[in-house]
């Protein structure tokens, strides 16, 4: 698969009071367009870390960042993030929070009528249509991620960068948008790096899976291939015995190979 | 029979809705009504009282210490004014009854009624505290934003905001040469730094997670500002006004007496100087009563913009 994404080489360190913090060291990954990766580890290990890097919201002290065959020199609407805790606007309704993003890109090239014909499109594509002109207060949680990764969607990113996006929701709340999440991907054919700390999503959702060492200094320590065809069916992996051979590997990389000895 | 119906309110109206229907079987016995435990009372529950019973508990609950306090307060006054030259409740009352029943006299610059009093001290406010406003929030956002700005101004804000607002006037008088705009430059001097200070908080204050949409976005900076820094920052706008206009209303007092001219304050000041002292009462009065009105409807206003 042709690199869509690439990092390589990439140091990040940190200024602290004690001096330079090396949260991150060697990393090189690349990811083909249309390829799900997650990256997984134990908290702290600069995951994150690594997502802010490539949505352009900190800078690498070392290394190159390549996204669609361009230096990622700072945040840009190529990459569409979803944040851990939705970020919506809160005075704004759903329907406003998405098309301040479609404005954005868009404003310059469409009409008014066709940029609010985008943010309905990306509201049903998550189905909350319904929800267009309810404030984010008036929603549960997992529609305000819903929202969010509508929004991220809304304008036409190259990249969907996720960071940790399911996190705060209960579990049922969270199967059920993984299972939306895979329907949408299915559907754009999305270029995806979402950060996680989940075993089981990371093998439900990824072509790749991308596992992290602890830091200081974390690098990348394994990566597994996910080589279950789509579409998936949460049930049916259930009994899938590859399934569980590769949330085996993950899991014993997580807690063999790198437990945290404070943890 | 209206003591028992609004027992019975008010009985009904403790518990929650959902227990509401258990209630009459209870209720008539205090009252001294009907027997319990049958059917009919609850006949007489109208939707009225089950619709605002909550609500008429609720006022109750908070009216009574209210009034409770209130009246403690007159009862204090009245045994303290029976002991001293102080003039008692009730001879400040019949005084109030003339005062109000004709507020919009006029005889001669230096007296006049105290409508006009009221609303030239307003007035005053209303410019100095405006161009506090105009000045102090623009300002407060770009001292939020530019960390350069905000490092220049702080030893400036942090040296004149303690002066004490009438040490002012001396300065307004010496560059107006007149009274009414030294006053008003009091106002405008003591009344603009809530709103910087406040403003310039409440911009630092917008959460990071809202800049990282923008940053993201590549908002311009005219979208951010809309967008995301004016209505983050705006409850934080709300409350500096708020202590603004309570300073000022505070200060219009204290620069009137010095200033002359006709205002609440000068009135405070000419009473006492005709030793009508239930005119100064009735004054400090008014004062307290219309800088809670002030307060009050700007809290009205903040509420509506609260969005947690």
């Amino acid at each position: 698969m042709e690199k869509f994404v690439s990092v390589e080489n990439i140091d990040m360190s940190f200024k602290t009071r004690q001096g330079a913090f090396i949260a991150l060291k060697d990393i090189n990954l690349s990811i083909g367009e249309g390829e799900f990766v997650t990256l997984i580890g134990h908290s702290g290990c600069g995951k994150s870390t690594l997502l802010n890097l490539v949505a352009g919201l900190l800078v690498q002290t070392a290394g190159v960042l390549i996204c669609a065959g361009r230096e990622i020199s700072g945040p840009g609407p190529d990459r569409g993030v979803v944040f851990q805790n939705h970020s919506l606007l809160p005075w704004l309704t759903c329907a406003e929070n998405i098309y301040l993003a479609v404005e954005r890109v868009f404003g310059a090239t469409e009409s008014k009528a066709q940029l609010k014909a985008r943010t309905l499109k990306a509201l049903d594509l998550v189905q909350l249509g319904h929800a267009a002109d309810k404030r984010p207060n008036e929603i549960s949680g997992g529609m305000k991620q819903r929202v969010g990764i509508a929004r991220a969607l809304s304008i036409e990113p190259k990249v969907l960068l996720l960071d940790e996006p399911f996190g705060a929701l209960d579990a049922l709340t969270r199967a059920h948008l993984q299972d939306e999440l895979l329907k949408i991907v299915a559907k754009t054919g999305s270029t995806v790096l979402m950060v996680t700390h989940d075993v089981d999503e990371a093998v439900l959702l990824s072509d790749r899976i991308v596992m992290m060492t602890n830091g200081p200094s974390a690098t990348i320590g394994d990566i597994v291939n996910v080589d279950l065809e789509r579409p998936r069916d949460r049930l049916a992996l259930v009994n899938d015995s590859r399934y569980h051979h590769l949330r085996g590997r993950v899991l014993e990389f997580l807690y063999q190979k790198q437990l945290r000895a404070a943890a | 029979m209206s003591a028992a119906i609004l027992s019975h309110e008010k009985f009904a109206a403790a518990p929650p809705a959902g227990s509401a229907v258990t209630a009459p079987a209870v209720a008539p016995s205090p009252a001294g009504m009907a027997p319990a435990g049958d059917a009919p009372p609850l006949r007489r529950h109208t939707p009225l009282v089950e619709k605002y019973g909550d609500d008429i508990a609720a006022f109750f609950r908070a009216a009574i210490p209210m009034v409770f306090g209130l009246g403690i307060f007159v009862v204090v006054w009245a045994v303290l004014s029976a002991h001293s030259t102080l003039p008692g409740p009730l001879k400040t009352w019949h005084s109030a009854v003339g005062v109000f029943s004709d507020p919009f006299y006029r005889k001669g610059p230096n007296d006049q009624g105290i409508g006009w009093n009221i609303l030239m001290s307003l007035g005053r406010v209303g410019i100095g505290f405006g161009m506090a406003a105009v000045i102090g929030i623009p300002l407060g956002f770009m001292i939020g934003r530019f960390k350069f700005l905000s490092g220049m101004m702080a030893p400036i804000i942090s040296l004149l905001r303690p002066v004490s607002p009438l040490a002012w006037l001396p300065i307004g008088l010496l560059v107006f040469k007149a009274a009414n705009p030294a006053a008003i430059w009091v106002i405008f001097i003591s009344s603009i730094w809530p709103m910087i200070v406040n403003t310039a908080v409440g911009v630092r204050e917008v959460p990071q997670d809202y800049l990282n949409v923008a940053k993201v976005l590549n908002l311009s900076e005219w979208k951010v500002f809309t967008r995301i820094l004016f209505p983050a920052s705006l409850p934080f706008v709300l409350t500096g006004i708020r202590l603004s206009i309570g300073v000022a209303w505070l200060v219009i007092v204290a620069a009137e007496m010095l200033t002359g001219g006709v205002g609440i304050g000068f009135w405070v000041w000419d009473e006492w100087n005709n030793l009508n002292v239930e005119h100064i009462i009735i004054a400090i009065f008014t004062v307290g009563i219309v800088g809670l009105l002030l307060e009050q409807s700007l809290m009205l206003v903040a509420r509506r913009f609260e969005y947690r």
